[in-house]
């Protein structure tokens, strides 16, 4: 049986534990910014809800026949609480039994969970770029609305940047350290 | 000839030239110092130091003004309509101009009072006085909008006001036009002014969370004509300090017999004491009849109430309260220095600028130096409050602002310039040139215990040949002077709308932070607010037709409305729904008899219509609020009253035709 130490097992407690916090803060934000919004516009998404400037984003969105973004349009918000919260008890499991082989299926885990949610992200966005309604106001051929997965996109007259907000840097910052933690672990383990 | 010969005498053509030349005044070119583009320049984009409120004058309303640039950034409405904002032509801003006359839709906005705590700009309300239909004005410099306007009765020409107090607890208004009082018969000869013309002062208690005006008091006093007046600060505070002239009492051609008396007045008033008679009981009641009327932010809606008494103390029954001090001659300007020791009095026609001392003013009292009474008011002794006079100021002294420096700046009508002196010793410092007849001058924080100096502003009448000329009626304009050095530096000039009287300046930091960017839509409690397109209806009762109307980007909705008749009253009641900063909305009908609503987003305005012939009528956005801003219409039909054409209104969807409506 390959034991994690037992600082690891500290440190992956404390980072499964820090996951809590991206509980009560933004884990995505996606800024806009125009000519005519110097100030910026900016909408964030936490596990259950989206806030910022909504509305106001809906509203230009009626421009270009873009559905309306608003919370009950993605199941995820109604779930995602309680995996992220199964996610924490797992790695708080890897913690007590001490399992380098409970750690190494838990990253894997959460590098699976991580393409799956950045893949969900990328549909949903890919939706709202692409299905637009044909009575739209304003109709530009061959041009789709889908704001970048991460990065800086340029969407007619707005700069569209999308980026991990602090929630989003902290569970991603959690599974780094638990991977490094994994690798020292591992190196030990073939010195020895 | 020779080229010697000939250089000398084109060298001596060039020196007669410049001889001759030289001969005229200094102009522009010499009075402006190099660097003078530089101090005024505000780059595209960048802000300016301070908010300049600059009283319009004839055009009835407030200006907003950007110092050191000069630049207009807004028109408040105050005093009279103003189409372009809808202001005094929707249903929610007509009862702001409501008065015991009736509607007045225009007033004479001669003064600026901005709200102090502790004698210090607080930027929260700027005050302003109707002159004409004697008002006083409380604008919100949250929403840069007129919250509210109270009419002052026993009153004629306000203009001895809006000055203010260092807590803001009053505002002052004075009569400049004595007359018969509201309990007294008032058709009487006008040559009994002497017996039967009164004049009063008007203290205006101000609610220190709310700013909401109440008229807490009168004064009645002799017939004479106040001017200007200033609340004292620091040790004088608790005093109010008004200039009158017509001392002579006169009538008629008061050019001549307004300035017989070698001396006229600076009032002192102990406000303290005045509400001490009032809580004592010594204040009689008297029937009045005047509007009081406020603008509520969350009906969006002014109501105007009629009030019907107000408490008068007469001085002879409350003694200690009102003394006179003498002042050369036909003073205007009457000014308390940051200190509040000092009380500047400016007669027009003087040819000295007299101070006069609080301390010694106390002391006179107390002491009962006193040279005699007027009208059973006690006159001080000259001599016995004077600090001591400017000499050789200039010609035609008028007002007076101060730096935080011990200096103060007097403006000169008659000589058309700004001189500038020491309080302490009341030695002339230094003079500049106006362009020109100077009325009021102002300087940020001027008036208050914490001036905060660097610029100096000069108000004035006449621009003659200073812009390109428009017609006969030129410009008023401002010139903006910088006092940080020993010299002013005469650094920019600006046309303002209508005539600039008094103004006020305060740091851009303490307003502009508090700036209402929209009306919280779920916060709107207008009776008739549309809370949603789908909430857009059209409702019938009796003839009139209310129509519930949202406007956001970028449609009206219903943007078709049938069924409407000849005859009826259609109200159109258009709230919008925009949640965002500067999206206002306008709306417009063809042949309304009054002029547009411009709505902030969030808000809600009411457009009343009555048309006049059958036909279908075009409705319109009338602020370029977006790409689609020209798509932003639709149609009102107009029916005869015996077609029965049913009441429908829709936005983007046809009704079927009907046989009925195929003509």
């Amino acid at each position: 049986m390959q034991k994690l130490s037992g600082l690891s097992r500290v440190i992956i407690a404390l980072c499964s534990l820090a996951i809590i916090i991206s509980y009560f803060t933004p884990i995505w934000r996606i800024d806009l910014f125009a000519p005519q919004y110097p100030e910026g516009l900016m909408m964030n998404i936490w596990f259950n809800k989206l806030t910022g400037d909504v509305d106001i984003i809906n509203g230009l969105n009626h421009y270009i026949g873009m559905k309306k973004i608003s919370v009950d349009m993605f199941p995820e918000f109604s779930y995602l609480v309680y995996i992220v919260a199964a996610f924490i008890i797992y790695g708080l499991l890897v913690a007590i039994t001490g399992s380098r082989k409970l750690l190494f299926s838990y990253l894997i885990v959460s590098a699976l969970g991580g393409v799956l949610a950045m893949y969900d992200f990328y549909q949903w966005t890919y939706d709202y770029g692409h299905n637009l309604s044909p009575d739209a106001p304003i109709q530009v051929p061959g041009m789709s609305y889908q704001p970048p997965i991460i990065g800086h996109k340029q969407l007619l007259n707005f700069d569209a940047f999308s980026m991990p907000d602090l929630g989003g840097y902290i569970v991603a910052g959690s599974v780094v350290i638990a991977a490094v933690v994994w690798f020292i672990e591992w190196r030990k383990h073939k010195a020895a | 000839m020779r080229q010697s010969e000939l250089k000398t005498l084109s060298l001596l053509a060039i020196a007669f030239a410049t001889t001759v030349f030289s001969c005229k005044p200094k102009n522009v070119s010499t009075t402006t110092s190099g660097d003078a583009a530089q101090k005024v320049y505000v780059a595209p984009g960048k802000y300016d130091e301070f908010y300049n409120f600059v009283s319009g004058g004839f055009s009835g309303q407030m200006s907003v003004y950007g110092i050191p640039s000069g630049r207009l950034f807004r028109v408040i409405p105050v005093f009279s309509v103003d189409p372009e904002k809808g202001y005094g032509y929707s249903e929610e801003t007509k009862p702001m101009l409501n008065t015991s006359h009736g509607f007045v839709p225009w007033d004479d906005l001669h003064h600026i009072a901005l709200s102090e705590t502790d004698g210090v700009h607080d930027g929260r309300w700027a005050f302003g006085n109707g002159n004409n239909t004697p008002r006083i004005a409380r604008i919100d410099m949250k929403s840069f909008k007129t919250a509210e306007i109270i009419e002052i009765p026993n009153s004629a020409g306000n203009h001895s006001s809006p000055f203010i107090t260092e807590n803001s607890e009053y505002v002052i208004a004075g009569t400049r036009f004595a007359v018969p009082m509201s309990d007294n018969n008032n058709d009487v000869p006008i040559n009994t002014y002497k017996d039967n013309f009164k004049a009063t002062i008007s203290l205006i208690g101000v609610d220190k969370e709310t700013g909401k005006m109440n008229l807490a008091f009168q004064i009645l006093l002799p017939g004479v004509d106040f001017d200007l007046a200033r609340a004292g600060k620091g040790k004088s505070h608790g005093w109010f300090f008004v200039s009158c002239y017509n001392t002579e009492r006169a009538n008629t051609l008061l050019e001549v017999n307004s300035a017989k008396n070698d001396k006229d007045f600076i009032m002192a008033v102990n406000w303290k004491k005045a509400e001490e008679y009032v809580k004592a009981g010594k204040g009689i009641k008297k029937s009045v009849n005047y509007a009081h009327n406020t603008f509520d932010e969350h009906t969006h809606t002014a109501t105007s109430v009629m009030e019907k008494e107000v408490i008068m103390l007469d001085p002879k029954d409350c003694p200690d309260m009102v003394y006179f001090m003498p002042c050369p001659k036909n003073p205007h300007g009457c000014d308390t220095d940051p200190t509040g020791e000092y009380i500047v009095g400016s007669g027009k026609l003087a040819a000295v600028i007299p101070v006069f001392s609080f301390t010694k003013m106390l002391d006179a009292i107390d002491k009962k130096t006193f040279e005699g009474d007027y009208a059973g008011i006690p006159v001080l002794k000259y001599d016995a409050v004077l600090h001591g006079e400017v000499k050789k100021p200039g010609l035609g002294p008028l007002h007076t602002e101060f730096d935080a420096n011990g200096n103060a700046y007097t403006s000169m009508f008659v000589s058309s310039e700004v001189v500038k002196w020491r309080v302490s010793d009341l030695q002339v410092l230094d003079r500049a040139p106006t362009y020109y007849s100077v009325g009021h001058l102002s300087v940020p924080g001027g008036p208050t215990k914490k001036p905060w100096g660097k610029y100096l502003i000069a108000y004035n009448k006449i621009t003659k040949d200073r812009y390109l000329p428009t017609g006969p009626e030129l410009c008023q304009s401002a010139q903006l002077y910088d006092i940080s050095g020993d010299k002013m530096k005469m650094i920019l000039d600006f046309p303002t709308i209508g005539e600039p009287h008094y103004a006020e300046a305060i740091p851009a930091d303490i307003v502009s932070k508090n700036s209402v960017k929209f009306y919280k839509i779920e916060e709107n409690k207008h009776p008739y607010v549309t809370m949603g397109d789908k909430e857009a209806k059209v409702e019938r009762k009796g003839n009139e037709v209310h129509i519930y109307m949202t406007a956001i980007r970028s449609h009206l909705t219903p943007d078709n409305i049938e069924g409407v008749k000849l005859g009826d009253v259609v109200y159109f009641h258009v709230t919008n729904l925009e949640q965002d900063w500067d999206v206002p909305h306008g709306f417009a009908v063809k042949g309304a008899n009054n002029a547009e609503l411009l709505i902030m987003p969030g808000e809600t305005q009411t457009l009343v219509w009555k048309p006049e012939k059958v036909g279908v009528y075009p409705i319109y956005c009338t602020d370029f609020c977006s790409a689609l801003h020209q798509e932003m219409q639709g149609y009102i039909r107009i029916s005869a009253p015996n077609n029965n054409v049913p009441l429908h209104f829709s936005t983007g969807t046809n009704q079927p035709k009907s046989e009925d409506d195929k003509l």
